[in-house]
């Protein structure tokens, strides 16, 4: 290992793992967002949306990010959709991620027993009101530590983003692998800077699944 | 509008496109068929009361769990060719890493099911007098099964899904023939990058959907 | 007894092909308390649904004050004069036991914060909870999830109270401490339709007993009449299962 070396392409590497952030999670809130409605269309099943909403949660899951993303980046510019790398990546991500917050969002919903609603209808809680104080705050508890487990998820799958030639961290070590050859320190610096990103998310998720796992609400 | 379906139907490219997915498909099936047993046998060495054991296997586990299967396909080639000099070829090395990711994905399903047996079945199971071997076989055993298929299942589509990353180390498969057949048709049909990579996605679907409603299938007849 | 405070007219509900309510008539007056027993699957917790609009009607209708129960008219607006408890308590789970009795008062009566709280304390203090307050549902016990769920549906000030089995899931030492509860409603001059297979607390609580069977009322009358002359040989076979399982539990016990 060659400390100048590591020290010189230091800020290389900030500045990848600032962009795959970025992208990151400009996607994940579009999962969340695309998670949400999707969810809300199966558990209302509003006519037709709930067909369409259910392929293309199968269409999202059954098929590997990476090529999803080649289909938007290097297909749908064919047809007239062109997008750069940075907002593919990010539409990728909410792409496949969307159907894993649905999934999230959806059980969530439906572990509330129908009882618990027709207790807050008897207490005269319109529909809405029902939505907001008795079911989304319940929802969200429980599919909390699904939704974690999805953010930890989607932010692996940012590794796969240098297949559209974003410059993230994948990229820069494979470039700095083929220019220098210096592969133990590349590879190094790429471990310890998913480290730096994946960790934190992981561990506040095993936190908060041991807490809401063990108590429920409250205390 | 040209949708440059037609590319697909010239010469041997459907052939060929297939035979990629087919590649992908080998990988990760043989990745499976290593992780399965190692798996089961991790799972099982996890639930052990002896805190050396646990330590080391949650680490390995958590070490692989948390680093994307991109970045351990990475060490593991870049790792072995460059810095120790050997030559691994790109396919030896996708199996090498999905076996190790498999592994320990399947180990904590193994852990998960052990675990969620609850306690009252092994203590009834004990108050009708039976022997902690037939304890074991009669009562812990059907369960976990019937838990892990449904979840073993499920990880081979994700296992097929995670092979379309080894074409960032090189290896021909579906996404690097797609790439070869766009270019070879530049010319003739500009528009081939969509109708191809359609079609790939089109593929990859067709392999995982079977595979994950029988999985869904059995986790609901099996709840 | 005066004023009638709530009418079924003709109520039949079906389930599929089940016909669980079938040309139903009751007329309650305010102050009145009726108890209504009968085998399981009889159509008793149905009814108490339909009344607080929680099932349609395939026929027939329900007047409160005066006024037609319209599943999506009037609804959200009756329900506030009609309390119901469950047999499940269903508190919310992520509120505390007081956040339970203020949120509809304050969201959907849209009253004073101050003196929705003041209130629900009182309440709390009267069902023997006021130390339980701030504690969150899962911290309670049988008894008294189902007490503070009473408290909640009390302070919405309705005009009638139903009790769907509110025992049934209660360990039995508990069962004592919420009966209390509604007796004490009951001398207060509440109207009020309870469900229950308690048939000591049912003679003791009750203005009038309904006994129903396949979705009729088979019987309807004072306690007196009902338990010592029921009239029917259905009601009399009901009454003796009871009798049997009440002996039962004291040779058990």
């Amino acid at each position: 290992m060659n400390p100048d070396f590591i020290y010189k392409v230091l800020p290389l590497y900030k500045d990848a793992a600032v962009l795959t952030l970025q992208v990151g999670f400009i996607g994940i809130f579009l999962s969340v967002l695309i998670g949400l409605v999707c969810s809300l269309i199966r558990y209302y099943k509003v006519p037709f949306l709930t067909g369409a909403v259910a392929v293309y949660i199968e269409i999202s899951r059954n098929t590997p990010l990476i090529i999803q993303l080649f289909f938007f980046y290097y297909g749908l510019p064919k047809i007239g959709f062109k997008m750069n790398a940075f907002v593919c990546g990010a539409v990728g991500l909410g792409f496949l991620g969307g159907s894993y917050m649905a999934e999230a969002f959806r059980s969530g919903l439906e572990a509330i027993a129908k009882v618990q609603i027709e207790s807050a209808c008897s207490l005269g809680l319109s529909g809405l009101q029902t939505m907001r104080y008795i079911i989304f705050p319940q929802a969200f508890a429980l599919s909390f530590p699904a939704f974690m487990a999805n953010v930890i998820f989607l932010l692996k799958e940012t590794s796969v983003f240098s297949a559209i030639s974003l410059m993230d961290l994948m990229f820069t070590a494979k470039d700095l692998i083929g220019i220098y050859s210096k592969t133990a320190e590349s590879l190094f610096l790429l471990v310890v800077f998913y480290l730096i990103i994946l960790l934190p998310v992981s561990l506040l998720g095993s936190y908060v699944e041991r807490r809401l796992g063990r108590h429920g609400f409250g205390s | 509008m040209d949708l440059g379906l037609e590319v697909l139907f010239k010469g041997r490219n459907l052939i060929r496109l297939l035979g990629g997915l087919g590649m992908a498909l080998k990988i990760s099936l043989i990745a499976v068929l290593i992780s399965i047993p190692l798996g089961i046998l991790m799972g099982s060495f996890m639930t052990v009361k002896n805190r050396v054991v646990t330590l080391i296997l949650r680490f390995y586990l958590e070490f692989i769990r948390i680093m994307p299967q991109l970045v351990l396909l990475f060490l593991v080639f870049f790792g072995t060719t460059r810095a120790f000099g050997l030559n691994v070829s790109g396919e030896a090395a996708s199996i090498f890493v999905f076996a190790l990711w498999g592994t320990a994905e399947m180990g904590d399903l193994v852990r998960g099911a052990l675990q969620g047996i609850a306690a009252h079945q092994y203590e009834s199971a004990y108050a009708l007098g039976m022997t902690k071997a037939q304890t074991y076989f009669y009562i812990v055993f059907p369960q976990t099964v019937r838990r892990l298929i449904p979840l073993s299942i499920n990880l081979i589509t994700r296992m097929i899904k995670t092979t379309s990353l080894i074409v960032m180390i090189g290896v021909v498969e579906v996404l690097k023939v797609a790439q070869q057949i766009i270019e070879a048709n530049r010319t003739a049909s500009p528009n081939a990058a969509f109708g191809v990579y359609l079609f790939v996605l089109l593929m990859y679907f067709a392999a995982c959907f079977p595979i994950s409603r029988l999985a869904g299938y059995l986790e609901k007849k099996w709840r | 007894m005066t004023e009638e405070i709530l009418k079924l007219e003709h109520v039949s509900k079906k389930f599929h092909d089940l016909t669980v309510l079938e040309d139903l008539n009751l007329s309650v007056k305010r102050g009145e308390v009726i108890v209504v027993v009968g085998t399981s699957g009889c159509g008793k917790s149905t009814l108490l649904r339909c009344i607080n609009g929680l099932e349609k009607l395939q026929a027939g209708r329900i007047i409160f004050e005066g006024e037609n129960i319209d599943y999506d008219k009037n609804l959200s607006r009756l329900r506030q004069k009609i309390g119901m408890v469950f047999q499940s308590y269903e508190l919310f789970p992520h509120k505390t036991v007081l956040e339970n009795i203020t949120l509809a008062p304050l969201v959907v009566q849209k009253r004073d914060k101050k003196e929705v709280v003041r209130e629900a304390k009182e309440l709390l203090k009267k069902m023997g909870l006021e130390q339980k307050a701030d504690s969150y549902p899962r911290e309670l016990s049988g008894g008294q999830k189902q007490r503070a769920a009473i408290a909640r549906a009390l302070c919405m000030h309705p005009d009638v109270l139903l009790f769907d089995e509110v025992t049934a899931a209660l360990d039995p030492e508990m069962v004592h401490e919420v009966l209390e509860v509604i007796l004490n409603l009951a001398n207060q001059g509440r109207t009020m339709l309870i469900v229950t297979h308690e048939m000591q607390f049912a003679r003791a609580v009750a203005d009038r007993i309904l006994f129903l069977e396949d979705g009729r009322i088979l019987e309807e009358g004072s306690p007196e009449e009902f338990f010592e002359h029921p009239k029917t040989e259905r009601a009399k076979q009901f009454l003796q299962k009871f009798q049997y399982e009440k002996r039962k539990s004291l040779v058990t016990t």
